[in-house]
Parts: C-alpha cells; structure tokens; sequence
C-alpha cells in the first residue's frame, strides 16, 4: 500500500477527493492557494479546482466564517481554513454564535455542514499567540465536533467522516504532525494510507498500545509523546497502555473507562490548558464511570495555565515533554503504591 | 506610489518647504542603515542552524521570522517625528518601527534571541515587543493594532495631553474589520490618532489585487470623512511630510488620518518563503527605488554628504548593530522556572 509520512498530505488528499466527489465543496481561506493554507491542509487543490473554488479571503476571519455560515444554509460545503487556530478570536463570533447553534436554533431547519481545518501546537518557538491547540474551548460549546487526529491514516478518514458530516466539525492538525519539511515532525515516519476514500468514524477512541500499570490518554502530538514514554517506561519494568481519544467530541468514554478500569490507574497528557479543559473533563467522565476500579487518583499533565512563551528553556517548561509524562507515570505509580500500602 | 524624483532646484525647494535639516536627513539615513544593517544581521543569524534543511525550531533564533528590509523609510518617515510618550502599536513585522520609535537595539536583539536580557526577559520573542518607557507594542495578530493604538489616543485625549498614538499595519490588515471600526470610532471622537497603512502589495502569499476591492486606503478613508495621504514608502521625505502633517493634526486635537506608504519588502513574507507568488524581476524593478540609496542620492545633490561620509554612516550603523548583537549573544537564557510567574500583575 502506498505509505504517507505526517497528516498534512492526508488531510489535503481528503479533501481533494471530496471536492472530486462533490461540486458542493469549496474551500475558504488565507493562502490556501498557493500556500496550501501554510500547514498543507489545502496543498494542490488550486492546481486541481482553480481559484473558483479554492478561494483566498482577505485577512477577515469573523466574515470568511460568517459566509461559511450562509453559505451552507445557501447549500454549498464549505472548508474554511483557520490557519493558526490561534486567530480564532477574530472569527469567533460568528464560529460560537452561529455556526455551532443555528442548526439547533432553528429547530433543525437549517443545515451547517462546515469543515473547519486549522493548525494547531507549539514546541518551535512561536510564542503566545502561535503555538496554543485551544480544543478544549471548542468543545465546550454545543454544536462543535472537535477531532483531533494524531497519525496519517486518521487524518485522511476522520477528516473525510467531516467533510461528509452534516454538522460544524473543526479539523485541528498539530504542526508538529504535519510532515511539512519545515518543522520537526514527532508523526510515524512510514503509514500506509489507502488512496482510496475512506472514512474513520467520529467517536471512536484508539488504544495504540496496550499495557497492565496504568493508561496514558492523549489526543494529537501528545499520543507520541505518550508512545515514547510508554517505551522508556517499559524499559524500567512499567507496562503503559496509551489512549489516542481521536475525537473530543463526540467522545467514546467506553474506550476510556474500558482501559482505566483494566489498568487501575491513569494519567491524562495535554496540550492544552490546564483548568477547565479536555483534562479535568476526561477526568470526572472515567471518575464517574471506573471509580470502584482506580487504584490512585487520576493525574493530568497538562500546560500550566500560563500562555505559551517564546524563549527555549521557558517553552520546554511548559509543554509536556516525554520526560515530564514519565516522571509523571512513576509518580503516579508511587502514589498508587502508597496508598495500596496497609 | 512612486512619485517623480525631484531636479536639484526642486530638491531644495522641498527641503525648505520640510524644514528639513542637514542633521535630520543625515540621521534618517543613519536610522535607515541601523534598521536594515540589523534586519540583516537577524536573517543570517536566524539561518545559523537552519541548513541544509530549513527547520523553525532549530538554531538561535526559533519560530517564524518577519523582516522589513525594503520598508525603512515609511518608520523612518514616521517614528522620529514622535516624543517618547506618543505611543506606537505595530505588528508581527515590528522591527523597523522599534528601532525607529528608538528601542535599544540590544535589548531588542536579545528579545529575538529569547534571552533574559530582552525588552520582555524572552517571554515576547521577535512579534510580542514591548518597551512601556516609549509606549512601544505589537502583535502578531493581524489587524490588532488599529484599535489598540486608538484606545492609547482615547487616553491622551481623555486626560488632556498632548499626545498621538500610531497604528501601523499592513496593506492586508486594513481588509480586516478592526481598520473599518476604527476609522469610525477615531473619527467619531476625533481621536490623536495617525494610521499607516504599509502597503508592501502582499499580504503572505496574497497578492493586492486578490484581497482589495479597491487599491488604495484613501478611498476608504473618503467615506469616514478624515485626510488620507497617499505617499511614496520607498522616499522618506515624501513619508515625513505626510506624517508631519498628520502628527500636528492630531496633538492640536483636530483628529485622525490615514497615511498609505506605497512601499515593497525585499525578503520574504517570513524567513524561509520559498516567493512562489512573485518574480525575481519585480523584485529588481523595486530594489531601484531603494529608499537607503535614494536618500544617500539626495543628500549628495545637497552637499550634505559625500560617499565617504554616507560608508561612515554605514559602517557605524553596523557597528551598533553588531553590538547589539553581541550583547544578544553573550546574554543568559532565562531560567525555566520564569516560565510560570507573571500571568497576574
Ligand atoms: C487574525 C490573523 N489572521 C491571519 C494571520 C496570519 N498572517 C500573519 S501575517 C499575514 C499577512 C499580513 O499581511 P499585511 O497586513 O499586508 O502585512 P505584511 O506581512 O505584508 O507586512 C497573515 C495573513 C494573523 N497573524 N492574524
Ligand atoms: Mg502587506
């Protein structure tokens, strides 16, 4: 089978192959022309469709988003590219306001099948307003589907399964994943990504790895992250089972609660913020659901609610690194041994 | 907007009109040489580590890097007129108005290189700058900075002083709805506030004619009632003589104006953009307005200078930039834990 290295050629080729498919399709956006909407998620596509339908915005993301949103009560399937989910602020209304309720709203008379595909992480010193994932502020607001995609093959069928969603679904790739040739890549070197069209189902957690100790959950770059340290850890004697969530919303507790209860213990890895995010919420979901079965409290490692800074050493502090996830596993291991202790 | 070069007789006739001085134009064109000498000393050293494969994360200088090589006259036509106090709110290409609004190029450098000695102690890096002592600031969000700077205005003319702010953004920043906003909410209250428009004719990878329903700013601004300047952004003086006027305007409280500096960038949009959207030869065609090399013509036709005096000139305004980037260098990373205070005040 043919093999693809990061998520930007797979998301670029889903769409490609839905706009194929389906004249309906059109794509909106910042560069997204001859940039491929910098991160690659639109690359190709104006050499394929032209400029009719691979359109370049001005820089007005509150306007592009509010013709997103007309324009799929209008009929058409509009992918909008939100270069840096970082600029979200400066669409956002239209995004939160209309485009995650009309449908609701009108009492389920007007449809909104939006694609948002947008570029997410930090870790190459972008700073405060480059580098931050924000997923977590999307699912908090009815009318979202948030899908985080951590591998090629994901990418293509989950944003496939978006494109054919007839709901606002956000596509948020991590950089860091992208395989674009300027940036480190953390991805799998070498998937196998079928060419043809296919679908990953929303709402299906992923276990990459199976383990005894405890579970590692995860969503994007952080899966990696995760795998590595489930590696080191191996090599100490620990056995980690990782959780790649893959979809925030909808999300597939059974999968988490499956794993938590099997291991007795958990650790949630995440870009985001801290407070009030996809941690504490991935928390009291497996606290509800495996309680009788946890052996020790469940952590999170997550960025310590202070904005992404730009200096090296201050930006390594706060991302979760590979060393932190395995400090925080033995701690986390410590901890369920103390209390398991008479 | 490139406007006819004037003859010796006109030349004069313009200097005077400017009250421009021979100490003035000598300092615009050291200013100029400091901002590109620096703008290229950054580029070579955000390159350092980055071959033979561009990476952003690695080398001295990480992240994306937005350069103003080209664009030194329409700061230098601009900032030098201000006071300290007049604030200025720029952009994710903010080097230029920095030094410009003069913020210490080493304090500056060492904010690129993420030290502890930098203007923010390496939490900003090269599109978060800010020095609270000249009223400096940017973002790299575009279109931020049009309200932002006139809030600053809204301040000066709340407790009566005497002071303007500056927005500058980019030709593509004005398409965003803050510019409209603004121009109406400056207008409405008749706030101390000069807009510059540097319009560079891309916007990333977005050529002008794909984002601009119309050309030129002033034909917005017609429609909120307020002076727009068209200017050439390659010749500082027909910059300054705009800017002077808008500037008066405004600490006299007689309002808002637009100034659109017609200018090009030399580099790419950011540091490693491979310019699949422009030509090698539009790029010739702009470098022959050079701004640095039409004032050093200038000051020669006014006796001003000889070419001796313009490679003095040049080389000093290296000399302060290696400094500074020597000072940059030898400055210590900050400590990790710094990364967690300073959320609150
Ligand atoms: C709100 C927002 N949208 C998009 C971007 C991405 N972006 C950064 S610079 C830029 C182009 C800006 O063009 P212009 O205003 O003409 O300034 P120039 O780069 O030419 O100096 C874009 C789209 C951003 N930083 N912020
Ligand atoms: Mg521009």
């Amino acid at each position: 089978m043919r093999k693809l290295r990061g998520i930007a050629a797979a998301i670029a080729e889903a769409v490609d192959q839905e706009m194929a498919a389906d004249p309906a399709v059109v794509v909106l956006g910042e560069d997204v022309t001859y940039w491929g909407a910098v991160f690659g998620f639109s690359m190709g596509l104006m050499q394929r469709y032209g400029r009719e339908r691979v359109v370049d915005t001005p820089i007005t993301e509150q306007t592009f988003m509010g013709m997103a949103v007309g324009a799929a009560a209008a009929g058409l399937r509009p992918v909008v590219s939100l270069m840096f989910v970082d600029f979200l602020g400066a669409g956002f209304d239209q995004m939160f306001n209309h485009m995650a309720k009309n449908h609701y709203m009108s009492g389920g008379q007007v449809a909104m099948p939006v694609t948002v595909l947008t570029a997410v992480g930090g870790g190459y010193g972008d700073a405060a307003q480059h580098s931050q994932v924000l997923y977590g502020l999307f699912a908090h607001l009815p009318g979202f589907k948030v899908v985080v995609p951590a591998t090629a093959y994901d990418a293509k069928g989950l944003t496939t399964s978006a494109l054919r969603d007839p709901n606002p679904v956000l596509v948020f790739g991590h950089k860091l994943l992208t395989g674009l040739p300027f940036l480190p890549f953390e991805g799998l070197e070498e998937e196998e990504v079928p060419e043809s069209p296919y679908t990953v189902e929303l709402g299906r957690a992923a276990v990459r790895r199976e383990g005894r100790d405890l579970t590692l959950i995860a969503a994007g770059l952080m899966v990696h992250r995760c795998l590595r340290a489930a590696d080191r850890l191996a090599g100490e004697g620990i056995s980690a089972e990782v959780v790649d969530v893959r979809t925030l919303v909808p999300l597939d507790v059974e999968t988490l609660v499956a794993s938590a209860r099997r291991t007795g213990r958990v650790l949630i890895v995440d870009e985001d913020y801290q407070s009030y995010g996809m941690s504490g919420e991935l928390a009291f979901r497996i606290q509800a659901g495996a309680f009788g079965a946890l052996q020790a409290p469940i952590r999170r490692l997550a960025v310590p609610d202070v904005p992404i800074p730009f200096s090296e050493p201050l930006e390594r502090a706060v991302i979760p690194s590979v060393d932190r996830i395995c400090e925080e596993a033995r701690a986390l291991l410590g901890a369920a041994a103390a209390a398991s202790s008479p | 907007m490139w406007k006819p070069e004037p003859s010796d007789v006109d030349l004069r006739y313009l200097v005077e009109q400017d009250q421009l001085t021979e100490d003035g134009l000598l300092q615009a064109y050291r200013t100029m040489c400091t901002i590109r000498a620096f703008e290229e000393a950054i580029a070579e050293r955000y390159a350092v580590g980055k071959t033979p494969r561009f990476d952003m994360a690695s080398g001295p200088i990480r992240g994306e890097m937005h350069l103003a090589v080209g664009q030194e006259a329409v700061a230098v036509g601009v900032c030098p007129l201000l006071e300290a106090k007049d604030a200025v709110v720029s952009t994710h290409r903010p080097h230029h108005h920095a030094l410009a609004k003069g913020v210490d190029p080493g304090r500056l450098a060492a904010e690129i290189f993420g030290r502890q000695t930098g203007l923010c102690q390496g939490k900003g890096g090269h599109m978060h700058l800010f020095d609270r002592e000249l009223n400096f600031a940017c973002s790299g969000i575009v279109g931020a900075s049009f309200p932002q700077a006139a809030g600053a205005a809204f301040a000066f003319r709340h407790r009566g002083e005497p002071r303007v702010a500056v927005a500058f953004a980019g030709e593509g920043a004005a398409n965003h709805g803050t510019f409209a906003e603004t121009l109406n909410a400056a207008v409405l209250w008749q706030l101390p506030l000069v807009i510059v428009i540097e319009d560079n004719l891309y916007a990333d990878s977005t050529p002008k004619w794909a984002g601009l329903a119309q050309p030129h700013q002033f034909q917005r601004a017609l429609g909120y009632n307020l002076p727009a300047y068209l200017v050439d952004g390659m010749d500082v003086m027909d910059v300054r003589r705009a800017a002077r006027r808008a500037i008066e305007q405004a600490r006299q409280g007689r309002g808002p104006s637009v100034i659109e500096a017609v200018c090009y960038r030399y580099r790419g949009h950011f540091e490693g953009d491979a310019e699949e959207y422009r030509t090698r030869e539009e790029l010739e065609r702009w470098r022959a307005l050079d701004p640095i090399s039409r004032l050093g013509g200038r000051l020669r036709r006014l006796g001003w200078a000889d070419g001796d005096r313009l490679a003095r000139i040049e080389a000093e305004a290296r000399d302060v930039v290696a400094a500074a980037v020597a000072f940059a260098e030898r400055s210590p990373l900050p400590d990790p834990g710094e990364a967690l205070t300073g959320v609150f005040g």
